[in-house]
């Protein structure tokens, strides 16, 4: 440790530090700061398609639109409508996370577990279980729309089986339904494969001294494995809930531009207010955006505040 | 990360006499029941994992567009005319022209600016490390309805709507802090000691920056690059919104371009959607070990 103290203190005063992080932060200032003032100036207006500056043939119309204050989010958080229009989007956004990361996690976790015994063909499964991370997502959600459609294969099954066949891509239940399987199939290989690495760097002497100790199979589960995957766990349930909670190829492509209205959560409903629809409605958008990641911005605090708690440290 | 320490699964000899018989298992060896349902639900995974892909290869062979309803005629006249027809008389070409330059555009790109950052929030404190840290945290989280208005009012403004440089700029939103990210997380794993050598023997840090530590970051470097590829090549909300004429369409776009209101291609989709997966997950397969190792590395520290 001595020599890395050694490095950094060197390090500390120097102006190389700040010279080096310069381009990252030129690029994130132009990139990320300055559409974000922007972005959050345009929540203070009410502009739309019909009165920003646009350029029609050779006419160029200026901006109309004006200043209204916070009354986009008082009219989204608590206008007349505000249930149907938001939170109700809210409330599917969070069971959608809760559940795609949930069901991510522990299947990704039972089939790590199953990878990581000796086993005949293991290489061969590990290879067929990540296809549906190999194939680009916006690929393979076209796939499960076909086979999802009226008298697609997963029907045709179904009605061969006798059980009753539902209108996947029509009922709200069954649009919420479907798309959470699609997540699922798409998001465990990640899990999988990350879970996997953690699996394999537990030192197997802990096993054998938990052995020795005479834990049974459950115990070495809960008291070795289990711990011994804090750290991958918590870095992945992180990423899954990010991810999930801003997935926007599967629920836009699984159900097309127009439909399933009840099925889209936040991230999609804004994208739907903002450019889905005619006039566009710029300032809700945005608005829309400011609220989602302020949402981000709190769990991940609270996240990161919970692990140091808990003496952890967050690793991407 | 070590991916070699798999369970040590050598039968170890019974060293207690007194152990019941049924325990006489070694460590790591299962019962032939356990072992077969192990394998029973590795399979039921890998066919659930594989049908859908497995599905659409067969759908693309079927000529007509709705023979995804009677799959089992598709036995009787399977035929490669999918693939002609998109090869000659679709875009498809002119798509994978604009995933390519977008996607390479943002992998140079964020790799480049990323890599001094990366190495200096690995090696150096300095005031403002930890907001810095936080910064490059929440960029990356960043959903895409935050910047999607914003940004196309200014593109609009700048005339780089329906332009490649226009896509690639958005994509480094992104793409720069994450590569940022996950260089840190390699710098870290090669040792300090080689940054200490270089000092000593009179380097600049940033000499011992490219002179030494990038030529050992080659691996991380690679990984930065795939996932900022990947991460380009399959982004769905940016590219439908931003680029407008259909010959600039990349692939994620142009795919959805065979189903509309009006009518729905689906044996022409289905080939396309072949023609990009092959690749692309061939690629993947390729470097899917790095990929784990790169992404996972901090994490599995311990």
């Amino acid at each position: 440790m001595t020599v890395v103290q050694r490095l950094k203190h060197s390090y500390q005063k120097n102006w190389y530090a700040y010279a080096m992080i310069a381009p990252v932060a030129v690029v994130l200032g132009v990139l990320v700061l300055y559409p974000l003032v922007y972005g959050f100036y345009l929540t203070l207006t009410d502009a739309d398609s019909l009165n920003t500056a646009r350029t029609i043939g050779v006419n160029h119309i200026d901006a109309t639109y004006r200043f209204i204050g916070l009354d986009n989010y008082k009219d989204i958080l608590f206008g007349p409508t505000a249930y149907d229009r938001f939170w109700s989007h809210f409330i599917w956004t969070i069971v959608w996370t809760a559940l795609c990361v949930a069901l991510h996690y522990s299947i990704g976790l039972g089939l790590a577990l199953l990878l990581n015994q000796k086993l005949r063909g293991r290489t061969f499964y590990r290879l067929m279980l990540i296809v549906p991370w190999a194939v680009p997502t916006f690929v393979t959600v076209f796939g499960w729309r076909i086979m999802l459609a009226d008298g697609g294969v997963i029907n045709s099954f179904l009605d061969f089986l006798h059980l009753p066949a539902p209108g996947w891509l029509e009922d709200t239940f069954w649009q919420r339904f479907a798309a959470i399987m699609v997540n699922t199939w798409c998001g465990v290989p990640f899990m999988m494969v990350s879970l996997l690495g953690g699996l394999q760097s537990i030192d197997a002497t802990l096993y054998e001294a938990a052995e020795m100790d005479g834990a049974t199979a459950w115990q070495r589960f809960r008291y070795v494995t289990l711990p011994g995957l804090r750290s991958v766990s918590s870095t992945v349930v992180l990423l899954g809930i990010i991810w999930t909670f801003n997935q926007f190829a599967v629920i836009f492509l699984l159900f097309g531009k127009n439909s399933a209205p009840d099925a889209q959560i936040l991230v999609t409903w804004a994208y739907f207010l903002g450019f889905g629809q005619q006039p566009r409605e710029f300032a809700e958008s945005a608005s829309y955006g400011m609220l989602l990641l302020a949402i981000l911005v709190v769990f991940t605090s609270f996240y990161r505040r919970w692990l140091n708690r808990n003496e952890q440290q967050l690793a991407i | 990360m070590s991916t070699t320490t798999a369970p040590n699964s050598a039968p170890v000899a019974e060293t207690s006499a007194a152990a019941p018989p049924r325990k006489a298992r070694g460590r790591g060896q299962r019962g032939p029941v356990l072992t077969l349902a192990s394998h029973g639900l590795l399979v039921l995974a890998s066919v659930i994992a594989l049908f859908p892909v497995a599905w659409l290869v067969f759908l693309s062979l079927g000529p007509d567009k709705d023979d995804y309803l009677h799959p089992g005629k598709i036995w009787g006249k399977m035929s490669l005319d999918n693939y002609s027809f998109v090869i000659q008389h679709t875009n498809f070409f002119d798509w994978l022209k604009s995933s390519m330059i977008v996607s390479l555009g943002t992998t140079v790109i964020g790799v480049m600016i990323a890599a001094t950052t990366g190495y200096a929030v690995s090696r150096m404190r300095f005031a403002g490390y930890r907001k810095f840290m936080w910064i490059l945290l929440i960029t990356q989280m960043f959903p895409v309805a935050v910047l999607m208005v914003p940004m196309y009012q200014i593109l609009s403004e700048l005339r780089l709507v329906d332009s490649y440089l226009g896509l690639i700029l958005i994509y480094c939103s992104t793409a720069v802090p994450y590569c940022a990210w996950l260089l840190k997380g390699y710098f870290d794993t090669i040792p300090f000691e080689i940054d200490e050598a270089g000092r000593v023997d009179g380097l600049t840090p940033l000499g011992t920056f490219t002179r030494l530590i990038l030529p050992l970051a080659r691996p991380g470097l690679a990984v930065a690059g795939f996932y900022s590829f990947i991460t380009a090549f399959g982004e769905v909300a940016f590219a439908t919104t931003f680029m407008l004429d259909d010959s600039k369409y990349t692939l994620a776009v142009g795919l959805q371009s065979f189903i509309s209101e009006h009518d729905a291609q689906r044996n022409l989709m289905a080939a396309t959607a072949v023609l990009i997966a092959i690749p692309v997950s061939a690629f993947f397969y390729l470097v899917q070990k790095n990929l784990v190792t790169g992404l996972t590395a901090g994490g599995t520290k311990g």
